[in-house]
């Protein structure tokens, strides 16, 4: 049994590599790096890099499920900041002052419902009342940003709450929390794709949607509960970010996230049209993102190319996988 | 007569796959020339060659005289060779006038549609037909007949030297089959060529003047239908002495004497749509009762009334004493299996390996705790994957690689492996090689013998003949009559569905 | 033309309910501003509601376009940001320089669009996300991330400032000129024919023999075009180029069409529902500010984000419930 394991294990590795290059490209990156930029392998470096790939890496995640099935979700970013505009005003109540403890459990705990209940309203416009995903989520997209701002009337909150920044400043081994958060999320999203029924149902809609139905999927369920999941990640991301900065600002939390995990997550692998839910890949995706923004940023290229460069990465990225499959 | 295509030693291989292996055909004008052969035998390949949609390998194409080097449809339409394909390939969305005008719009001013005139030219050739529709309507809102036949009126709108009709009649009733042989007519009347595919054998000796016949992509014989015999032409397609299948039969599902249990599954009355009007069967433990008719009969929609996929609008539909499902999952647990008739559709997930199309229909009986028992899951799969004979690399290699036979016993496999008491199958056998098609039949059998019950849908008249217990005749929607076997032959069952307004005893 | 082709308003109703209820719902609210509010129906809110629209309606032109082919431009925002900085660049030249160049450059991203997709065989979400970023980069690097001042002695900002018979700003002229010329091609030409037929089914476009990809390529350039000469207005209305502008416009291009009735499967749409589509989702925010003026209410700007949202919401449930009996049809014989 522990061979046929090893034996699995060892050919995904192999896919992956085969799979989209992604690795090719992080070798190439990181021997760029060690090349041409000053203070790269230096512990301070890892830190910055871990933090900021931590969110993108765990709203892509979500996203990958998502995608696996078929849709997508515009809705990550609005999601973000209203469960990161929610945490400061819980804690920051007088209830929160009251009760320090309770106060940011709840604020944790809150938020990701909110965020749970925005992926469940996802969810059944897409699997209930059969809206594409595109247009379903754009209602959130749109809307989700605004009650955040209405929340906080717009205000940029700033607080000092060491239990709450621990989110996005504490360190477990030398290493950031969130880093941590990220890999063990990402280990326990790999366990449910590979061996729960609900991650062969995501595939199998993904893969054909009416087959899975006739073969007795619960297929509206599944896509609710992928939703779900990308809301409630989303909903964690944005209160790193809060976390992190000891600040929400519910305009620009989050703000074009939705299109940095959408790239994380075909740079990693996964197919828009479903039935392939890269998990790890979409970490690798980030960590590309992360690192091409960070190598052109530490060799003082402007922040705007490296937009153009985040273009042309998605582009090979999905011309590679394509060319692959023909 | 001269000759007008000439298609000599045509090559062409997918992935090193050959599909044509030297196959050739030689059409005079003013000829209806019929190409036959089973599933897979390359005639829409060829076809598709001879269109510009896919290139040759090798081999010379000659048409009207000149080497051909067609690239793509349009080039194929503007050389004069105009074809309606298996497939609707029409734009349901669109309106009537713009799916048989599209492309030959006529114009105004050089640039813009002339509408009233495109209508007016649409309405026109139309009549031809003798079909009478509103063209500006969408064309999705008309019946698949009428679709069918506006496709038709398109290519020949296209004053065409070469029409190719790719199984025009699957989805016609006889008086439109009729109506078609009357244009068929006519333009070989006005010296225009047919190509004519079709498995309806006994449509090509009312129409057609020679035949070529296919086998494994290579052309086997090229004959007069004044001088041949529907065996012969048969024997010729599977490739074996017709002395052999007179003798034999042309199925392995040998009369299975009807040994009725009790009725496990019972229908009255049952209406889901325009499409399914009135649906009554019963079927008993240990039985196969075949659903007969025509393509567009109702039977598939029957088969997704009893799955619980389409929701019954009156009617009722019992399953061992108690209500029946309304959707697949609940179907599937009541013990319910149904193999779909469009495999690629409604069937295999492509990306996915076979055991895990395999088991999908098996994951809720497989978990525990949410958690797959992985074990138990290869133990099945290698079960099945030795019994059915299922030609793979190994468990985990992609259904989509595999052949089509196997990959319809994959299918077929992840509907056994629930063990379900009722096993409803839509084609079984359709588009897999006639060896698979044997084996697939002898599974069936076997585990009806098991005391199962199957309700077998096949446009192959054999297999319901000599496969079911009884027969259940449809015809537009609505059951019509029932045979019971032992007795039924294939006149009997051709009678049935010619006669459909008389009560037959 | 008393003949079977003449327009009958029934059947017409029948086949486009959501069309019908666009323009419905427009023009109440229209009736409602207008007895509400004083102002409403004057010169200056009529033009400036107009003026900013303008961008927004032909966007969504674009948009209408590649949507109907059953494809997506995401690129439509940033494109118009960099057409903006371009055109402020070039407005010494006047604008008889500055719009066509502008428009120019706009259609070279539509270009780049239609290679990836068509030649590349790039998905068009992805495609044209990977522009989206691109032209957003390039628009903050040419301009040094920084508004660009347009020439103000030239003509180039009449076109966003003036108004045609001291009434309709050049820009809406300009606008409707465009959308009048793309009607014309969807509904009357082989081109717009193909079009909505490659939305109905590309493979089944293919076999007809129809120009699929040439059809395919000029909807991604027509969008591109559109989004330039968003980009034109908006520098001319500003008086600016304007680098970090257009966030988001794709999305509210889509929602415009998408009120408007085109199915964004492809295959149907209309222009004129999508204008109506626009005008309505730029008539809710306007209401909105006028209702804030009259201080029975206190929406703040994010207000108008959650309702527009919401309104998006309405809209799309009452879809699902126009299609609902037309879509349950189908399983094949």
């Amino acid at each position: 049994m522990s061979m046929t394991t090893s034996e699995i294990t060892g050919k995904s590795m192999l896919q992956v590599l085969r799979g989209h290059g992604g690795v090719v490209a992080l070798v190439a990156i990181l021997l760029f790096n060690m090349a041409f930029t000053p203070n790269f392998f230096q512990l301070q470096t890892l830190f910055v890099n871990i933090s900021q790939v931590a969110t993108i890496a765990i709203v892509a995640m979500g996203m990958t499920l998502v995608i696996a099935t078929g849709g997508i979700d515009l809705s990550v970013g609005a999601i973000m900041a209203l469960a990161g505009a929610l945490a400061p005003l819980i804690f920051l109540s007088e209830f929160g002052t009251a009760y320090p403890v309770l106060g940011v459990a709840l604020a944790i705990a809150l938020p990701l419902l909110v965020a749970l209940a925005c992926g469940l309203f996802n969810g059944i416009m897409v699997a209930k009342l059969n809206v594409q995903p595109i247009i379903a989520t754009l209602i959130l997209f749109i809307s989700g940003r605004g009650v955040a701002q209405v929340l906080t009337n717009g205000n940029l909150q700033t607080f000092s709450n060491p239990q709450f920044s621990y989110l996005g400043t504490g360190k477990i081994l030398g290493l950031p929390f969130q880093g941590w958060l990220a890999v063990a999320i990402a280990v326990v999203l790999y366990l449910v794709i590979s061996r729960t029924t609900f991650g062969r149902y995501v595939l199998a809609i993904g893969g054909n949607e009416r087959a899975a139905r006739l073969s007795g999927g619960p297929v509206a369920r599944v896509k609710i509960g992928v939703y779900m999941i990308c809301g409630a990640l989303a909903g964690l991301a944005g209160l790193i970010v809060v976390a992190i900065n000891s600040a929400s600002d519910a305009a620009r939390n989050g703000s074009l996230m939705e299109l940095d995990a959408i790239a994380a997550a075909v740079v990693g692998g996964a197919l828009l049209q479903g039935g392939r839910a890269p998990i790890f890949g979409a970490i690798l995706g980030a960590v590309i993102i992360q690192l091409v923004k960070y190598t052109l940023l530490a060799n003082g290229v402007e922040d705007e190319v490296a937009l153009i460069a985040k273009a042309g990465i998605i582009l090979v990225a999905v011309y590679v996988q394509q060319a692959r499959k023909e | 007569m001269t000759v007008l295509l000439e298609m000599n030693a045509i090559q062409k291989a997918f992935n090193g796959v050959p599909a044509l292996a030297g196959a050739s055909v030689e059409i005079e004008r003013g000829e209806v020339h019929a190409l036959i052969g089973q599933n897979g035998a390359g005639k829409s390949t060829m076809i598709k060659v001879l269109t510009g949609v896919y290139r040759r390998d090798d081999g010379q194409i000659s048409f009207n005289g000149q080497d051909s080097v067609l690239t793509n449809p349009r080039e194929a339409q503007a050389a004069g060779i105009a074809t309606i394909y298996q497939e609707l390939t029409l734009v349901p969305l669109r309106s009537v006038t713009e799916n048989v005008m599209m492309g030959y719009e006529p114009k105004r001013f050089g640039a813009f549609i002339d509408w009233s005139a495109a209508h007016a030219r649409t309405r026109e050739i139309l009549t031809r037909f003798g079909i009478d529709i509103d063209v500006k309507m969408p064309l999705g809102t008309y019946s698949t007949a009428i679709q069918q036949l506006v496709a038709i009126a398109r290519a020949v709108s296209l004053d065409a030297k070469l029409v190719i009709m790719d199984e025009p009649t699957s989805s016609l009733d006889t008086s439109e089959v009729k109506t078609l042989f009357g244009v068929v007519r006519s333009l070989r009347d006005a010296g225009v060529s047919v190509l004519y595919v079709s498995h309806f054998l006994d449509e090509l000796f009312e129409i057609c003047d020679r035949v070529t016949t296919m086998r494994d992509g290579k052309t086997v014989g090229c004959v007069k239908l004044a001088e041949t015999t529907k065996l012969d032409l048969i024997a010729g397609m599977l490739g074996r002495a017709s002395s052999d299948i007179a003798a034999a039969g042309m199925t392995e599902f040998g009369g299975g004497a009807a040994k009725k249990g009790e009725i496990l599954l019972e229908a009255k009355d049952v209406a889901t749509g325009p499409r399914l009007s009135k649906f009554d069967m019963s079927l008993h433990r240990g039985e196969i009762v075949g659903l007969g008719g025509l393509l567009g009969a109702g039977r598939t929609e029957a088969a997704r009334a009893l799955f619980g996929v389409d929701a019954l609008r009156s009617g009722s539909i019992t399953l061992k004493g108690a209500a029946a499902p309304s959707q697949p999952a609940d179907a599937i647990s009541a013990g319910l299996g149904y193999l779909t008739e469009d495999r690629k559709a409604e069937g295999i997930i492509p990306d996915m390996s076979v055991r895990e199309n395999l088991t999908l229909a098996l994951l809720p009986r497989m978990t525990k705790g949410g958690q797959i028992d992985r074990a138990r899951e290869r133990e099945i799969v290698q079960h099945y994957i030795d019994a059915l004979d299922i030609k793979t690399a190994d468990m985990e290699q992609p259904i989509r690689e595999l052949s089509g036979g196997n990959q319809q016993k994959v299918l077929l496999a992840r509907w056994l492996a629930i063990e379900p008491d009722i096993l409803i199958l839509d084609e079984p056998t359709r588009g897999v090689d006639i060896g698979a098609k044997r084996e697939i039949q002898l599974i069936i059998r076997d585990y009806v013998d098991r005391g199962y019950s199957v309700v077998l849908i096949s446009s192959e008249f054999e297999e319901l003949v000599e496969g079911a217990d009884r027969i259940v005749v449809l015809n537009e929607g609505r059951c019509v009559t029932e045979l019971t076997n032992p007795g039924i032959t294939e006149h009997k069952l051709v009678q049935a569905l010619a006669h459909t307004n008389e009560a037959i005893v | 033309m008393l003949n079977s082709d003449a327009f009958d308003l029934r059947k017409y109703m029948q086949r486009h309910p959501q069309s019908v209820a666009v323009w419905i719902a427009l023009l109440a609210l229209i009736l409602f501003g207008v007895l509400r509010y004083d102002n409403f129906g004057g010169s200056y809110n009529f033009g400036s509601f107009l003026n900013y629209n303008s961008m927004f309606i032909v966007i969504a032109l674009g948009m209408c376009f590649v949507i109907i082919t059953g494809g997506i431009d995401l690129s439509v925002g940033s494109v118009a940001a960099f057409s903006s900085v371009i055109a402020a660049y070039l407005s010494p030249y006047g604008i008889e320089v500055a719009l066509p160049l502008a428009v120019l450059v706009g259609m070279s991203f539509g270009a780049f669009n239609a290679f990836c997709i068509i030649a590349l065989r790039i998905p068009p979400f992805i495609a044209t996300l990977a522009t989206m970023l691109g032209a957003k980069g390039a628009a903050l690097v040419i301009s040094g991330a920084s508004t660009v001042a347009v020439d103000w002695g030239s003509n180039f900002t009449n076109m966003g400032m003036n108004k045609a018979l001291g009434l309709f700003p050049w820009s809406i002229v300009l606008v409707t000129v465009v959308g009048i010329a793309l009607w014309i091609v969807l509904e009357m030409t082989s081109l717009g024919r193909t079009i909505l037929a490659i939305g109905g089914g590309e493979d089944a476009s293919k076999l007809m023999g129809l120009k699929v990809n040439r059809a395919k390529a000029f909807v991604y350039i027509i969008s591109g075009g559109c989004a330039g000469l968003a980009g034109v207005i908006l520098a001319s209305g500003f008086g600016a180029g304007q680098p970090l502008e257009g966030v988001a416009w794709e999305l509210s291009a889509i929602a415009a069409v998408v009120v408007g009735g085109t199915l964004l499967t492809g295959g149907l749409g209309s222009i004129p529902a999508t204008v109506a589509g626009a005008l309505l989702l730029g008539l809710v925010f306007n209401i909105l500010n006028f209702e804030n003026g009259r201080g029975t209410i206190s929406f703040s700007a994010y207000w108008q984000m959650v309702i527009r949202g919401m309104f998006l919401f309405a809209v799309i449930l009452f879809q699902t419930r126009m299609t609902k009996g037309q879509k349950s049809k189908g399983a094949s014989a």
